[in-house]
């Protein structure tokens, strides 16, 4: 029916080895003195070698929870795990006793967050922060750890580094203190990145460097990344494929291009329908009516039916399933192939 | 390229002329003597004019002034000097009742809908604070009346005058800080990043809210943020700011088609855009280099340190922002030229 020509998607079938990393039907619960929020309602997703991998999500969707599970960091209570599993080259992450876990945590995947500033210690200089976990995890000396740091902070392109090797996170500017962020993240030659909102506090010249920086990494480091964004314009300039979850679930599951070109979910489209562009001067925005709606009251059937232009009885009933469309894309809508072919905007 | 377009608004009278406004803030050393070393200066002689019923959009990163202009214009900061006039009236020179008369007249909405909204009051006594204030401007009796009224006209539910900031959402909450704004039916409203702290869902409806009241009530608007896209899609004109001073200014068009100061055409370079298939096809300007710190502006032009057309010229001469031979709007930079089309 659609017009548009579809590349097929890279999200291809299990390779033989299986997937480098792959969460499985991830159900978290937050219990709380006011009940129970169910933040995580059965996401999977999965990350090959050398890939990117957009998260996107509001507040809320549940895109940061995913990851704190991945690297073993939840606060439990009053996070709960409650099923699904996490397989890291095969081995279910879930299953391993908290020392096991250390060992994947920062020398296999590696995090870094939104606000450098709050996630960097301030009574310690950052060269020394940095050497940390060399000295910590690979038993390094201190002049060892010193000497690459300094590489680390090369590498990150830190100008001056071994000057700067003694200063102290407020002395470094927004972008900088990302800059040690990711050399932090690096450190133990992760093979793996999570990238959690890593620009969103940044301004947009700023943004654009380190987005470039991280894009350069990937590729010399060889490493794969899951990038969590709420940035429709920073998923489109790097990433391969994309999930997009709404309340805890994946509604959209697509390689870029075609999930731009046209999007499978009311949900996408909306979004995408909802930004004003840079490159356009536009009349009245789109919306997407009404709310999220609140984890410990989700509405019946699917998540997204109170606020859905396309929403029938159907979907108020029964939780959809993810529907594959012919190129390998998957959305979670009764009516995904009619939210695909329609191009009345 | 274009979408259906709002039409550019008729050109209407100034309402507000801000003339070289200058605020230093200073830095002190010493804790008995307070002495003065040096001065932040924030906000470093910027001039513009608002007119009736346009939307004025100000854009640039953190530390240009932008919010520190916006302050100075409600008077919740005093310049170190310059001149500002609203409707005829000097607005920095004004005190007590006269000060009070032009403040009815300009309100503002903050960034931060869960931190400029007190929560120990219920919405009906946020929004019609400003009848505490202002008592002639609506009679008591009348008052809760009104605050529906105004609960109505930002489409939240007017029974819900007596809930408390908590028990709505961000957007929710925008929508009571712009009530407030409203109530004493001002001309001006400065919007300081009204919908940064919000999810792009949620964005566009307060957008197309604040696109609405002001087509119903005539409202002129200086409309702050960081994000170009957003400021794209609601001004009539934009100016530009780096580190304390309008580098361009100009209608939307000239700015976002035609700009000729490197650092606009740097910003709107790196901005992503959420087109895939741009990707690679996109010629991006990329800085190095962080912004300078205003304690410590570089002579001559501020943005001299980043920027690729660099001269001698720059360091010792300050450009100022007037029309040049490129393209005729206002821009301050001794090689202002147009970029050439990717």
């Amino acid at each position: 029916m659609s017009q548009y020509a579809v590349r097929p998607t890279p999200a291809s079938p299990t390779p033989p080895g299986g997937h480098l990393l792959e969460v499985r039907d991830l159900h978290i619960e937050f219990r709380t003195g006011e009940g129970v929020a169910k933040v995580i309602n059965g996401v999977s997703y999965h990350l090959d070698p050398g890939e990117t991998l957009a998260v996107l999500g509001e507040s809320g969707s549940g895109k940061s929870v995913t990851a704190q599970a991945i690297m073993g960091i939840l606060d439990s209570p009053p996070a709960h795990i409650s099923s699904g599993e996490i397989r890291y080259q095969g081995r279910d992450l879930l299953g391993l006793p908290e020392e096991r876990r250390r060992q994947v945590r920062g020398k296999e995947i590696a995090m870094i967050f939104q606000d450098a500033l709050s996630a960097l210690n301030p009574v310690f200089p950052v060269g020394w922060q940095i050497g940390e976990t060399l000295r910590q995890r690979l038993g390094m000396s201190r002049a060892d750890a010193r000497r690459r740091a300094v590489e680390l902070m090369d590498l990150v392109q830190i100008p001056a580094a071994a000057k700067r090797l003694g200063d102290y996170p407020h002395q470094f500017s927004g972008g900088m203190r990302q800059r040690v962020m990711i050399a932090m993240a690096l450190a133990m030659e992760p093979k793996v990145l999570i990238a959690d909102e890593p620009t969103t506090a940044l301004d947009v010249t700023v943004q654009a460097q380190i987005m470039d920086l991280l894009a350069d990494l990937r590729r010399d480091l060889d490493m794969a990344m899951i990038l969590i964004t709420h940035d429709l314009g920073v998923v489109a300039d790097v990433a391969d494929r994309i999930a997009v979850m709404y309340a805890g679930r994946i509604v959209e599951h697509a390689d870029v291009r075609s999930l731009y070109r046209a999007p499978a979910h009311p949900y996408t489209k909306g979004l995408l329908e909802s930004i004003p562009r840079l490159d356009q001067r536009g009349g009245k925005l789109s919306t997407i009516r009404g709310l999220p709606p609140n984890l410990m009251r989700i509405p019946s059937g699917c998540p997204f039916h109170p606020r859905c232009p396309y929403a029938q009885q159907v979907c108020v009933d029964v939780v959809p399933h993810d529907l594959v469309l012919g190129d390998g894309r998957t959305s979670a809508c009764h009516f995904a192939q009619e939210v695909h072919d329609d191009r009345t905007h | 390229m274009t979408a259906p377009t709002r039409p550019t608004k008729v050109r209407g009278e100034t309402i507000l002329d801000v003339d070289h406004v200058v605020k230093h803030f200073p830095i002190t050393q010493g804790v008995l003597f307070k002495k003065k070393v040096g001065a932040v200066k924030a906000v470093d002689g910027v001039s513009f004019e608002l007119r009736r019923g346009e939307t004025l959009g100000i854009v640039g990163e953190s530390g240009c002034g932008k919010s520190t202009l916006a302050r100075l214009l409600m008077r919740l900061e005093r310049p170190t000097a310059g001149r500002a006039t609203l409707g005829g009236q000097d607005l920095f020179a004004a005190s007590g009742a006269e000060l009070r008369r032009i403040r009815r007249n300009m309100q503002m909405v903050m960034q931060d809908p869960y931190t400029s909204l007190n929560p120990r009051m219920t919405v009906g006594d946020i929004i019609g604070e400003p009848f505490e204030i202002h008592p002639e401007a609506a009679p008591r009796g009348s008052r809760e009346r009104r605050v529906q009224e105004l609960l109505d006209v930002v489409g939240l539910n007017p029974e819900h005058i007596n809930r408390y900031p908590h028990q709505f959402s961000g957007g929710q909450r925008q929508r009571i800080g712009i009530a407030r704004a409203l109530a004493l039916r001002p001309e001006v409203i400065v919007c300081d990043e009204p919908v940064s702290a919000l999810d792009v869902s949620i964005q566009a409806q307060v957008i197309n809210l604040l696109e609405e009241l002001q087509d119903e009530f005539g409202l002129s608007y200086i409309f702050i943020a960081h994000d170009l896209s957003v400021v794209r899609h609601i001004s009539d004109r934009i100016a530009v700011m780096y580190l304390g001073r309008i580098v361009e200014i100009g209608t939307e068009d000239e700015i976002y088609q035609r700009a000729t100061h490197p650092y606009t055409q740097a910003l709107l370079s790196a901005a992503p855009v959420p087109d895939p298939e741009a990707r690679g096809h996109r010629s991006v300007i990329r800085l190095t280099g962080d912004v300078p710190s205003p304690a410590d502006p570089p002579s001559g032009c501020h943005f001299r340190t980043r920027c690729w057309k660099a001269q001698d010229i720059c360091a010792t001469q300050d450009p100022q922002a007037v029309p040049r031979a490129a393209d005729p709007h206002p821009s301050a930079c001794h090689f202002a030229e147009l970029r050439p089309q990717r």
